[in-house]
């Protein structure tokens, strides 16, 4: 790392350095772009990876926190921080250009907290309707309903986007781009749709059965857990990741729970570990089953469908003895996890793992050759790595595009530093590949609940943890191995028993983001095909 | 009439009797205007028993398929869930959309069911149970049958909505590319059989059925026809034109009530029409088995009634049908046209030549071994 303090200081010799949690770096805006681009074209240790761009309402300032790492080892971070005192028309420059993922990330942070970013090519407000009043996670903001009162009139979509571009001699351009050609047949694939997987919605520019341009509008179900969050204490927040990426309801909370026993420094008991390890894992389990059955489904194959959700099944109902919730588990609490497991639970377990096996076979044998299939998958929605790594897609579909960027890998968390499991790769980077992936993915889960399942320690499964939490002054981060990808937690605290800011990065959205890209010039029935072999869940997306 | 003695259970006994009645008492003309009223009213009744009768069997079939138990609430087993359904889709209100081409939104559905009804019509289910008997038969059914695809085009034009109209074009597109494969694997056979009535060519299977009496070509065929006939009735893996997960329902996403039913109805049916052209012309259609010199053995086959035949051999070309559809991705459109175009056409076009050379050297079961077949 102290290189990386050399390259900064070379590079931007009024950078503010801090070693925090993070080594964390702050520099006005002008200097943003130019550092951020030496991170990136860094030969040694390119940190290539954007993983979050958070904006936050600092008070005096509006700034954006940016959280890149090293796409050959997640472990090495830094943070860049910048921010504009202008709060009228705040400007910052844009990062889309180096990371791709920085794209919807910045419209975003525009429809949310009002600042805009030069050079981005398209600054309409994601999430957002373009007519909302105000700013919704600025301190300031007021909530009163009759400012942006519920209309039941149908508003039209306007294909039309504003920007701000430089000029070479540095002068500042707004003007509106076309998102579609006039004469494109443009149709809405969703927000009501079988194979959106829930309220997205995609407009469709096609020439004949084949895409031509895809353009995302988000939003639907955006429920503003970000904003709600920052009036509940911690203890409060913890219901909502499970309804963020809801199939991995449990991975999620664990990552709230670990940024948060982080901060407030509390050990959590070796038996809470192995059983929020053995539950994240069945949770994987339980979530890839039913995104290979979602991509049969997609795909047209309605039975395999049904066979996905049989497998699934089973866990649930193991998940449901042991804390009464079948998808939303309510199962970690700061400190540790809220239920013991039930008596026969292990026994239920070690039960369902050869079974699983079995049906892996099943799968195999029923879906993963079959021609039609294959025709469907192979060489579809190619995804290169370059290309994964700046939409910063991670899970089975990063993996599946040869990026090693399996979390419980770089950064090891829980017990995961103590298990022996691989990390499935693939290069083909197709949807074949993703595909395969999950159904390995699961091999992988069984191997590692085999190895703990035996070996609960007795003791006690939570730590003693006050009921009203205050964490200590400072950011923090936490990066967990959700079933689709990265998914993490940022607070910043001021030392109240609410955090000041509260961001969760979703891999959904970057799997998203990644759909215009791979689906361009594939069949319309591939897009949904893609969408499927993505697997990515909505309400993830609108937070 | 020694026929009538040994197969008591034939309907043809009937409908002879009820004829032999009728002419007693009255003219010719008033005969044959009951008659074929009768004929109407019983192959409309027929039409939509059937339909429910598949409706059902399928959602049964496919529940066995997916580890499901499928309809089990209404009636014993399930059995009235079909007909509740039907009422409910006859009292569904028809939603007129805005902005839709009115008159051809509301013909469409007519096209598709009349020319369904037409083919069914035409269908040997039974000796006797035959409203007619063209002597270009086969002909008669693959024009008639194509005439569905008119109506498919006119829902997707019509609805003033994309996806209809996609669906509509993939129809059109499949429709087109697979009603070829079709006729040319009929008229294999009917180069085989040297007749396009089908009477005289379930007559000339008594022994051997075609699928057996051209070996080679004759199976080859015979998969086509399974083929492009699966294909033409829009269903899995071939069922793009309505694909649910991409067009949500295809050219019909717009049709609701009763007219949303005469589709649901024409693609049943149409699935069973396939299956039991495929019955009468290469299975060998209503005809008992039949071996040469068994007395005995044909005298008890024949013990059963020749409907029972029909709609057996018809069924386990549904259930091998279903089996397909519930197993296979779909396909995209190009795979479906490469697979028609590449590989059916041409194949087919070989065959046809292969069975003429078959027939004119003599090199056909029933040339081979005419004792036994």
């Amino acid at each position: 790392m102290e290189n990386i303090k050399k390259l900064i200081i070379n590079t931007v010799p009024d950078a503010v350095i801090e070693d925090k949690q993070k080594l964390t770096v702050t520099v006005v805006p002008d200097k943003l772009h130019l550092l951020a681009k030496t991170f990136r074209d860094n030969a040694a240790l390119p940190m290539d990876t954007l993983v979050y761009l958070i904006g936050v309402d600092r008070g005096e300032e509006l700034g954006v926190n940016y959280l890149l790492c090293s796409s050959t080892d997640l472990s090495k971070e830094v943070v860049l921080k910048t921010g504009t005192t202008d709060r009228e028309n705040p400007l910052l420059y844009s990062v889309t250009d180096l990371f791709e993922t920085a794209h919807y990330n910045e419209r975003e942070v525009f429809a949310l907290l009002g600042i805009r970013f030069i050079n981005n090519p398209d600054m309409r407000k994601f999430f957002l309707n373009g007519d909302w009043v105000g700013y919704p996670l600025r301190k300031d903001y007021d909530a009163n309903p009759e400012i942006n009162p519920v209309t039941l009139e149908s508003k039209d979509i306007v294909d039309i986007a504003p920007r701000i571009t430089e000029t070479a001699d540095g002068e500042l351009v707004e003007d509106t781009v076309k998102i579609f050609e006039d004469d494109d047949y443009i149709i809405n694939i969703g927000p009501q749709h079988p194979s959106t997987h829930g309220v997205m919605h995609f407009r469709t520019a096609l020439d004949g059965e084949i895409v031509k341009k895809i353009d995302v509008h988000s939003g639907y179900i955006h429920r503003g857990i970000e904003k709600l969050s920052e009036g509940l204490t911690y203890p409060q927040i913890l219901h909502f990741t499970d309804r963020l990426d809801y199939l991995s309801a449990n991975i999620n909370r664990h990552g709230l729970c670990m940024c948060v026993e982080k901060a407030a420094e509390i050990e959590v008991p070796e038996r809470a570990q192995y059983i929020r390890t053995i539950m994240d894992e069945l949770n994987r389990i339980d979530s890839h089953c039913l995104a290979w059955a979602c991509q049969t489904n997609d795909l047209g194959a309605t039975t395999a469908f049904i066979y996905g959700m049989r497998e699934r099944e089973v866990i649930l109902d193991i998940f449901e003895k042991t804390c009464g919730g079948r998808l939303i588990i309510n199962q970690n609490v700061v400190g540790g996890v809220m239920f013991d497991i039930y008596a026969d639970f292990q026994k239920d377990v070690k039960a369902f793992i050869p079974y699983m096996r079995t049906k892996l076979v099943e799968y195999d044998r029923f879906f993963s050759h079959n021609v039609i299939g294959l025709g469907r998958m192979v060489s579809i929605g190619n995804l290169s790595k370059e290309d994964a790594i700046s939409y910063a897609v991670t899970g089975p579909a990063g993996r599946g595009s040869g990026w090693s960027c399996d979390i419980r890998k770089h950064i090891p968390y829980a017990l995961y530093d103590k298990v022996e499991f691989k990390e499935i790769i693939r290069t083909e980077g197709d949807s074949y590949a993703r595909y395969l992936n999950r159904l390995d993915e699961i091999e992988e889960s069984l191997h590692i609940i085999e190895q703990l399942i035996d070996n609960i320690p007795a003791g006690d499964i939570c730590a003693k943890v006050k009921p009203i939490l205050r964490l200590p002054e400072g950011e923090y981060y936490s990066r967990v191995e959700a079933c689709r990808g990265e998914f993490g937690v940022f607070i910043e605290s001021r030392g109240d028993k609410t955090p000041y800011r509260l961001k969760f990065r979703s891999p959904s959205m970057a799997l998203v983001s990644a759909m215009p890209l791979i689906c361009k010039n594939e069949k319309i029935s591939d897009f949904i095909g893609i969408g499927g072999s993505m697997d990515y869940v909505i309400p993830d997306i609108d937070r | 009439m020694s026929l009538n003695y040994s197969q008591p259970l034939e309907i043809s006994n009937l409908t002879s009797w009820l004829d032999a009645a009728l002419r007693g008492c009255l003219a010719e003309f008033w005969v044959l205007l009951i008659e074929f009223v009768l004929v109407a009213v019983v192959l409309l009744a027929a039409y939509a028993v059937i339909a429910l009768i598949l409706i059902y069997a399928e959602r049964k079939i496919t529940a066995f398929f997916q580890a499901r138990f499928g309809p089990n609430r209404v009636g014993k087993w399930g059995l009235l869930q079909s007909v509740a359904d039907m009422i409910k889709i006859l009292l569904k209100e028809i939603i007129k959309i805005n902005r839709s081409d009115r008159f051809l939104f509301f013909v469409a559905p007519f096209f598709m069911i009349v020319a369904s009804m037409l083919t069914f019509g035409a269908v040997p289910f039974g000796k006797g149970l035959h409203a007619i008997d063209f002597n270009i038969g086969v002909l008669y059914v693959t024009a008639v049958s194509s005439l569905g695809i008119i109506g498919v085009l006119l829902a997707g034009w019509s609805s003033n909505n994309k996806y209809s109209m996609i669906g509509a074009m993939r129809s059109g597109a499949q429709f087109v590319s697979y009603e070829l494969s079709a006729g040319f694997a009929l008229m294999t056979i009917v180069v085989l059989a040297g007749t396009m009535q089908f009477s005289a060519m379930i007559e000339g299977q008594r022994y051997c059925w075609n699928i057996f009496n051209g070996h080679i070509s004759s199976i080859i065929a015979f998969v086509i026809y399974l083929i492009s006939g699966h294909a033409e009735t829009n269903r899995g893996p071939f069922d793009l034109p309505e694909a649910e997960s991409e067009l949500t329902a295809g050219y019909h996403t717009e049709y609701s009530g009763l007219q949303f039913g005469f589709f649901y109805l024409a693609e049943y049916l149409n699935m069973f029409i396939i299956a039991s052209i495929a019955t009468t012309v290469f299975l060998g259609g209503y005809m008992p088995i039949q071996v040469h010199g068994w007395e005995g053995f044909n005298q008890i086959m024949t013990y059963i009634p020749t409907y029972i035949w029909f709609f057996g051999k018809t069924a386990v070309l549904i259930f091998l049908s279903l089996w397909v559809r519930w197993s296979f991705p779909r396909l995209r459109i190009d795979q479906l046209l490469n697979l028609e175009w590449k590989y059916l056409l041409p194949i087919n076009l070989v065959n046809i030549l292969l069975m003429v050379i078959l027939v004119l050297t003599g090199l056909t079961l029933t040339d081979l071994f005419p004792g036994l077949f």
